[in-house]
C-alpha cells in the first residue's frame, strides 16, 4: 500500500514539476507547481515527518503559492515575446544542462554508500515522542541562536516588502475610527431653528 | 469476521469506505436541513415565512433544489478556461470535506486519528483560497476576478489570527489531536471545566475570524450584491455552483465543529453526572450554527476597509498578546494551572 | 511508523472519494440537462454590457503586500506550532527565546503599524 502511494505521489511530484515548466499559460504553472508541492508533502508523510508535510502544505501552497498567483495575475507579460526570447539563450541553456547533467554523473559514479548509513538514518527517528514534540524540545534551546537569525530574517523581510511595495495614495479619503468614536455627539450637530419662509 | 476487517486490504479498504460514507451521507443529509434552517432563522428575524411549499413547513426543499440544480444547463462562459473553471467547484468541494477526516464525533468516532490534527485542518483550510482565486481566474470576467481576488485577501487576513487562537488551545494541552484537547476539558465541574473559561476572549475573535474566513456576513464583502454581483460565482450555473455551496456550507459546520470541540468540550456534557455522547456534538454545533444564521440576519455588512482594519489591527495584535499571556499564565502556573491540562497527552 | 501511515490512509481514500463525488455530480448535470450555448449566453457578465476588454487586468499592489505580510506570519505561527506541542518539557532558555522572538516580530508589526501598511485605502 505504502509502495503505491509513494509511486502516486511521486509521479504526482515529477509530473507537477514537469509541467510547471512545460505550460504555456503561467496560471497554469502556478497549479502544477501546487500540485508538486502536495505531492511531496504525501512523501514526506511516508517518511514519517507529518509536522513538515502539514507545514509545507500551509507554508509554501497556502502562503506563498497564494503570492505567486497574485504576482502572476498581476504581471501583465507577453509570452509570446518572451519564448521567443527564450529561443536565442536555448544554446546557453543547453549547454549549462549538459555540464550539470555531467556533473551528476560523475558524481554518482564516484559514489560509495557507508556501510552503516542504513542503520544511521533510523536513529534519527525518536519513538516515544511525536516528531513535533521532538521538534520544539531542540529547536528552541540547542538551536537558540539559529531560531533567532530566522526572527531577525522574517524581521527584514516584513520591512522589505514595506519599503518596496507601500505606496501611499493622496487622492483619497480615509477613516479614522478613534477620531470617529471619540467625537462628542453634543458638538458634532447643532440645533437651529428654522422661521418659515426665511433661511438661515 | 472481524478479522477480515482488520487484515485483509480489500476488507480494510471496504472498512474505510464504509467509515467514510458513515460521515459524508449524514453530512450531506444535515447540511440540507441546516440550508433550510438557515433560510428559516433569516425568514423568522424579518417577520417572512421562509420555504414552506415543498413537504411538510417546507422540510423537503433543499433537495427539491438539489434536483433543480442537476437539471440546469452548465454555462460555460466564452473565453474561460475551461478546465480550470470545472476545477474549482470541485476543489472548493473536496477541500472542505476532507477537512472532516480527522474531526471526532465522540470518544474514537474518528475516520484517522492523526497526531497533527490541527496542523491538517490549518492546512487545508489554507488551501480553500485555491477553489475562489481559481474560480474567479478562469471566469474571464471582471466582477468574479475581483470577487476572488478580495476573497483571497480577506481569508487570509484572518487565517491569520485563527492559528493564533489555536496556538492558546495548544499551549493549554500539549497535543495536536482534537481527541486530547476534548479530553483534557473533561473535569468534575462540567462545563466550567471547559475552554471557553479559561480562553474567555479568545471565543469570540474565533467564532468572528470563522465569519470572515468562511465569507459569511457580516464579512460576505466577495460576493456584495450591490457591487460586486455574486463575486466568484457570477459566472457559475448548475452543479458547479452547487458544488461552491455545498462547500461553503460544509465549511461553516466544520468552523461550528471547531467552536465546539476547542471551546466547548466537543462531545462532553455540560452537567457533571449526565452521559457523554455523539448528541452533545450535533447539540453544540447546531447551537453555533444558529449564531451564524443570527448573525446573517442581524449584522449589517462591514467595508472593506474596515474588514481589514478589524483583522490586522484590533485581532491579530489581541490574539499574539494572548498567545504571550496564556504562555506565562502555563509557564508559572498561575491560578493553579488553570490555564495548564497537561494530564493527558503531552 | 506502520500504524501512523495507516491513520493517514483513510484521508487518502477520502480524497479520491470527495473528488468522485464532485466529478460526478459535474458530469450528471452535464448529461441530464439540455446544454443549448449561445454568444449572448455564454458571453462574460456585465450587467448587460457587451466585455469592454480582457478582464484579467492589473490590480493593486497592495494585495501583493498584504499576502507578504500574510506569509510572514504564517511563518511565525509555524514557529509556535511545535514550541507549543512541547510547551510543558520546553526548558526556560526556550521559552525565553521564543518570547524574544516574538518581540522582535513585535516590533516588525509597530513598524508596519506606525508607516501605514496595514490600512487598506
Amino acid at each position: 500500500m505504502s509502495v503505491f502511494a509513494f509511486y502516486l505521489f511521486a509521479i504526482g511530484a515529477i509530473a507537477g514539476g514537469f509541467f510547471t515548466v512545460v505550460s504555456r499559460q503561467p496560471v497554469h504553472s502556478v497549479l502544477w507547481l501546487i500540485l508538486a508541492f502536495i505531492s511531496s508533502a504525501g512523501l514526506f508523510v511516508l517518511l514519517g515527518a507529518e509536522f513538515v508535510a502539514m507545514l509545507l502544505v500551509i507554508v509554501y501552497v497556502g502562503a506563498v503559492m497564494v503570492l505567486f498567483l497574485f504576482v502572476v495575475m498581476m504581471l501583465d507579460v507577453d509570452f509570446a515575446e518572451l519564448k521567443a526570447e527564450m529561443a536565442k539563450y536555448m544554446p546557453l541553456a543547453i549547454l549549462i544542462g549538459l555540464v550539470i547533467l555531467m556533473q551528476f554523473v560523475m558524481a554518482y559514479g564516484a559514489w560509495q554508500s557507508n556501510a552503516a548509513a542504513e542503520t544511521l538514518r533510523t536513529q534519527v527517528i525518536p519513538t516515544d515522542r511525536h516528531n513535533t514534540e521532538a521538534l520544539g524540545l531542540i529547536l528552541y534551546d540547542q538551536y537558540f541562536l539559529l531560531f533567532q537569525l530566522a526572527g531577525l530574517i522574517l524581521l527584514v523581510a516584513m520591512i522589505g516588502a514595506i519599503v518596496l511595495t507601500l505606496r501611499h495614495r493622496t487622492d483619497i479619503k480615509r477613516q479614522s475610527p478613534v477620531a470617529q468614536m471619540m467625537r462628542d455627539p453634543a458638538k458634532a450637530m447643532e440645533l437651529r431653528d428654522v422661521k418659515p419662509g426665511q433661511g438661515l | 469476521m472481524a478479522d477480515f476487517f482488520t487484515s485483509n486490504p480489500l476488507g480494510i479498504a471496504l472498512l474505510i469506505l464504509g467509515q467514510i460514507l458513515l460521515i459524508v451521507i449524514p453530512l450531506l443529509v444535515a447540511l440540507a436541513f441546516l440550508l433550510y434552517a438557515d433560510r428559516k432563522v433569516w425568514a423568522a428575524v424579518q417577520l417572512r415565512r421562509g420555504p414552506n411549499v415543498v413537504g411538510v413547513f417546507g422540510l423537503m426543499q433543499s433537495f427539491a433544489d438539489f434536483l433543480k440544480y442537476i437539471t440546469k444547463e452548465v454555462v460555460i462562459p466564452a473565453g474561460s478556461d475551461r478546465f480550470v473553471f470545472l476545477m474549482a467547484p470541485v476543489i472548493a468541494f473536496v477541500l472542505s470535506m476532507i477537512a472532516w477526516a480527522v474531526i471526532p464525533f465522540n470518544d474514537g468516532w474518528i475516520l484517522s486519528d492523526v497526531n497533527v490534527a490541527v496542523l491538517y485542518i490549518f492546512a487545508v483550510s489554507s488551501l480553500e483560497v485555491y477553489g475562489i482565486i481559481m474560480g474567479g481566474w478562469a471566469s474571464n470576467s471582471k466582477y468574479p476576478f475581483l470577487g476572488s481576488l478580495r476573497s483571497a485577501a480577506q481569508m487570509i487576513s484572518y487565517e491569520v489570527s485563527i492559528g493564533l487562537i489555536i496556538i492558546g488551545v495548544i499551549i493549554s494541552t500539549g497535543s495536536m489531536n482534537f481527541g486530547d484537547i476534548v479530553k483534557a476539558q473533561d473535569g468534575a465541574y462540567g462545563l466550567l471545566n471547559w475552554y471557553w473559561l479559561p480562553h474567555f476572549p479568545m471565543v469570540f475573535l474565533f467564532f468572528i475570524s470563522a465569519l470572515a474566513e468562511t465569507n459569511r456576513p457580516p464579512f460576505d464583502l466577495p460576493e456584495a450584491e450591490s457591487e460586486l454581483v455574486a463575486g466568484y460565482q457570477v459566472e457559475y450555473s448548475s452543479t458547479p455552483f452547487l458544488l461552491f455551496m455545498i462547500g461553503e456550507y460544509v465549511a461553516i459546520v466544520l468552523m461550528c465543529a471547531l467552536v465546539s470541540l476547542l471551546f466547548f468540550g466537543g462531545w462532553l456534557s455540560p452537567i457533571p453526572g449526565l452521559p457523554d455522547g455523539f448528541l452533545w456534538m450535533a447539540l453544540k454545533i447546531i447551537a453555533v450554527f444558529f449564531l451564524f444564521a443570527m448573525v446573517k440576519a442581524v449584522v449589517p455588512r462591514y467595508r472593506y476597509d474596515q474588514l481589514m482594519r478589524l483583522g490586522w489591527k484590533v485581532f491579530l495584535p489581541f490574539s499574539l498578546v494572548w498567545v504571550v499571556f496564556v504562555s506565562f499564565a502555563a509557564k508559572f502556573e498561575i491560578l493553579g494551572g488553570f490555564w495548564t491540562r497537561w494530564m493527558i497527552g503531552g | 511508523m506502520e500504524e501512523m501511515l495507516r491513520e493517514y490512509l483513510p484521508i487518502l481514500v477520502f480524497l479520491a472519494v470527495a473528488i468522485a463525488l464532485g466529478v460526478i455530480l459535474i458530469v450528471a448535470a452535464v448529461v441530464i440537462a439540455v446544454r443549448n450555448p449561445d454568444p449572448e449566453k455564454v458571453s462574460a457578465y456585465e450587467c448587460g454590457f457587451n466585455a469592454f476588454d480582457d478582464a484579467r487586468m492589473k490590480f493593486d499592489v497592495r494585495f501583493y503586500l498584504v499576502s507578504i505580510l500574510f506569509i510572514i506570519f504564517d511563518l511565525e505561527i509555524a514557529f509556535l506550532f511545535p514550541w507549543a506541542v512541547a510547551f510543558k518539557d520546553v526548558s526556560m532558555v526556550g521559552f525565553w527565546s521564543m518570547m524574544v522572538f516574538l518581540a522582535v516580530l513585535t516590533i516588525g508589526f509597530a513598524y508596519e503599524w506606525k508607516k501605514g501598511a496595514l490600512e487598506w485605502e
